[in-house]
């Protein structure tokens, strides 16, 4: 049986001339795609050019983290993504066979998407290419592989080889979303930082009728594969991904062997059961990343930037945030509403970010690999004290899942010039909440698609230059978003009268208790580099 | 600013020394191992002071390092 049949997309026609564009996109991944449609909804034309003849292989990411949902939902996509996806936020570890934490990455009601989403990348990649056909302004190019890059102080001219021959063409700006074996990186000779791990996982993923709950499972030690651990999910189409881990002498030709993954799947599920096994892949994965991100005119996002373990769901997370959060700035530096510099906080911001993610990842990997026996008694130890104490709990590591970057420090962040008890900091990402009959806040949010102001206050005239003001009222009002549960003003710690600022990418720029023009355009100008980055905020790396 | 106590504080040094020997008595070098990982680990939650943790973990180090 196969649960998925890959669309056969056409080779774009190799052009005639060498043409110069605004922005081209080198790689059409899932963070590739998103940050082209993220562009042309901002109005930018793209040109996307991918090697490939179709999405990816084999099921890779299959983790959607709900920022990620909400970012796909601005784009459109979110939508058909829930509705194939596997809603999950429960997780449970185990030690052998017996339950020793459980967690819920989700537990309050209110907001319109889950924790997570289980869904396939090859269909993640499917429908950000639909949406992407259906805009004018993405011009999609199959089996157009870039092959070398000359980038100057005011352009980068690309090679490109396609079935039809090789061609060039300029680029104002180029987008490197080529993936962990990036052409790009390596034609400028760029190294990563960071670590190789040597232990070896088998992802099988499964077809099977089983009736477990959609819970991330985990096992430490497992009497079906006791010298290892073991993960399961539960995807759309019956699906389901064991990744077992194999350690570092294992040889990946010997563990690839169909009927060698079949003795391990039918001693997990015990007699009786009937799957049919869709993919194997035997991997091992690397913690590390580009020191910069920004080399002139050329930007590297995803895969291309940075790479982690897969435990807790952080690459192709941490590579839509990367879209993200490029997007809109880039919108603005080719709109001529703020200077280049605005560029650089992509990295500023990007960097720490993604250290976060390789940190996590890091820890998650050691818990889960021991590398000394030390570390094998300490790891080993906190299981055999979960099953009893509490505390011991916070210790066991199976992976921290995906959670969204706060910018902290960032320079486009305009300190609180007042006390505020808890709530969303500037840096920190809008949370949703429901407002009006069904609606949500971030889809509200949506279709203000450069900055905007939550205002708690009935509306009135104030007319803010380029910020477009949403009203939240605690009682519904004509033009503004009815607050009914209350729950806009406790998630964002808002009395009457507060005003927050929110950028293009739905982070918290700055906010205030009093409604103050000024100090708005001042904030607003900060987040678009506007103002000069004066010394103590810089955060430029040597 | 150090605030990990080590001034002597055992009531009866040679009675905890003798707990310690009784516990790991008959145990595999792993076995033992494991079990004073979770020794520490119970003391470390029970002190619960990150600073506190950090001095005695550089304090062990230390030790060993001069010896
Ligand atoms: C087993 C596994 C499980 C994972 N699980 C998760 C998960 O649950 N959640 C999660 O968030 N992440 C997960 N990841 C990570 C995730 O798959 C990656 O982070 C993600 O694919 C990165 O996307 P990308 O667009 O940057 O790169 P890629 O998906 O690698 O895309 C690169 C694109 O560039 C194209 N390309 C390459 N070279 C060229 C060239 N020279 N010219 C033109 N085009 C080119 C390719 O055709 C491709 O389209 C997992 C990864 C693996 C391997």
């Amino acid at each position: 049986m196969r649960t998925y049949v890959s669309p056969n997309y056409q080779a774009a026609a190799r052009p005639g001339r060498t043409a110069r564009h605004p922005v081209v996109v080198a790689g059409g991944g899932m963070v590739g795609l998103t940050i082209a449609l993220d562009l042309a909804r901002r109005g930018i034309s793209v040109v996307v050019l991918n090697a490939a003849a179709t999405v990816g292989a084999g099921s890779r990411a299959i983790c959607m983290a709900k920022r990620s949902l909400e970012i796909f939902d601005r784009l459109d996509v979110g939508a058909r993504m829930l509705d194939k996806g596997v809603t999950w936020s429960r997780g449970e570890v185990l030690f052998h066979d017996r339950p020793v934490y459980r967690f819920d990455l989700l537990a309050e009601a209110g907001h319109h998407f889950p924790a997570f989403v289980n869904l396939q990348q090859y269909y993640v990649e499917e429908y950000l290419v639909d949406a992407c056909r259906a805009s004018a302004r993405v011009d999609l190019r199959w089996q157009h592989r870039v092959v070398a890059v000359a980038p100057d102080a005011d352009a980068v001219t690309l090679t490109v080889e396609t079935p039809e021959g090789p061609y060039r063409l300029t680029a104002d700006w180029l987008l490197a979303c080529d993936g962990a074996h990036s052409t790009i990186r390596a034609a400028l000779g760029l190294d990563f930082v960071g670590q190789v791990f040597r232990d070896r996982f088998l992802i099988a993923d499964v077809v099977m009728d089983a009736a477990f709950p959609p819970v991330r499972r985990f096992w430490f030690h497992p009497p079906f594969h006791p010298d290892g651990s073991v993960l399961l999910h539960r995807q759309p189409d019956h699906l389901w991904r064991i990744d077992f881990q194999l350690g570092a002498e294992a040889d990946p030709e010997i563990e690839r062997d169909p009927a060698r993954v079949r003795a391990r799947v039918a001693a997990m599920l015990g007699p009786g059961v009937r799957f049919e096994i869709e993919w194997i892949s035997v991997y091992t994965f690397r913690c590390r990343r580009l020191e910069r991100f920004r080399h002139g005119r050329i930007l590297f996002l995803g895969d291309a930037a940075h790479q982690v373990s897969p435990f807790g769901a952080r690459g192709g997370n941490a590579g839509v945030q990367d879209a993200d959060n490029l997007g809109w700035k880039l919108a603005a530096v080719l709109h001529g509403t703020a200077p280049e510099r605005l560029l650089d906080s992509y990295d500023a911001e990007r960097g720490p970010a993604n250290d976060e993610d390789i940190l996590h990842s890091t820890r998650s990997t050691d818990f889960i690999t021991p590398k000394s026996e030390a570390a094998r008694a300490y790891r080993d130890a906190v299981l055999e004290l979960a099953g009893r104490y509490a505390f011991a709990r916070g210790l066991v590591n199976s992976g921290r899942l995906s959670r969204p970057a706060v910018l902290v420090g960032s320079p486009l962040n305009t300190d609180d010039d007042a006390a505020w008890d808890g709530g969303v900091p500037p840096g920190a990402v809008a949370i949703d909440a429901p407002v009006g009959g069904t609606g949500w806040l971030l889809e509200r949010l949506n279709r203000a698609p450069g900055f905007a102001l939550l205002r708690f206050a009935a509306p009135d005239e104030a007319d803010l230059p380029d910020v477009e003001t949403i009203f939240i009222t605690p009682e519904p009002q004509a033009g503004a978003a009815h607050d009914h549960a209350g729950l806009v003003a406790h998630r964002y710690a808002a009395v009457a009268g507060d005003a927050i600022l929110v950028r293009p990418d739905q982070h918290v720029a700055a906010r205030w208790h009093r409604f103050d023009a000024l100090a708005i355009v001042a904030a607003r100008d900060r987040a678009l580099a506007r103002a000069a980055p004066s010394r103590e905020r810089s955060h430029g790396k040597a | 600013m150090a605030r990990l106590d080590t001034s002597p504080r055992l009531d009866d040094p040679d009675a905890l020394f003798a707990a310690l020997m009784e516990v790991h008595r008959g145990l595999s070098p792993d076995a033992s191992r494991r079990l004073d990982a979770r020794l520490i680990l119970l003391l470390a939650n029970h002190i619960g002071d990150a600073a506190i943790l950090a001095e005695a973990i550089a304090a062990a180090r230390a030790a060993g390092d001069d010896g």
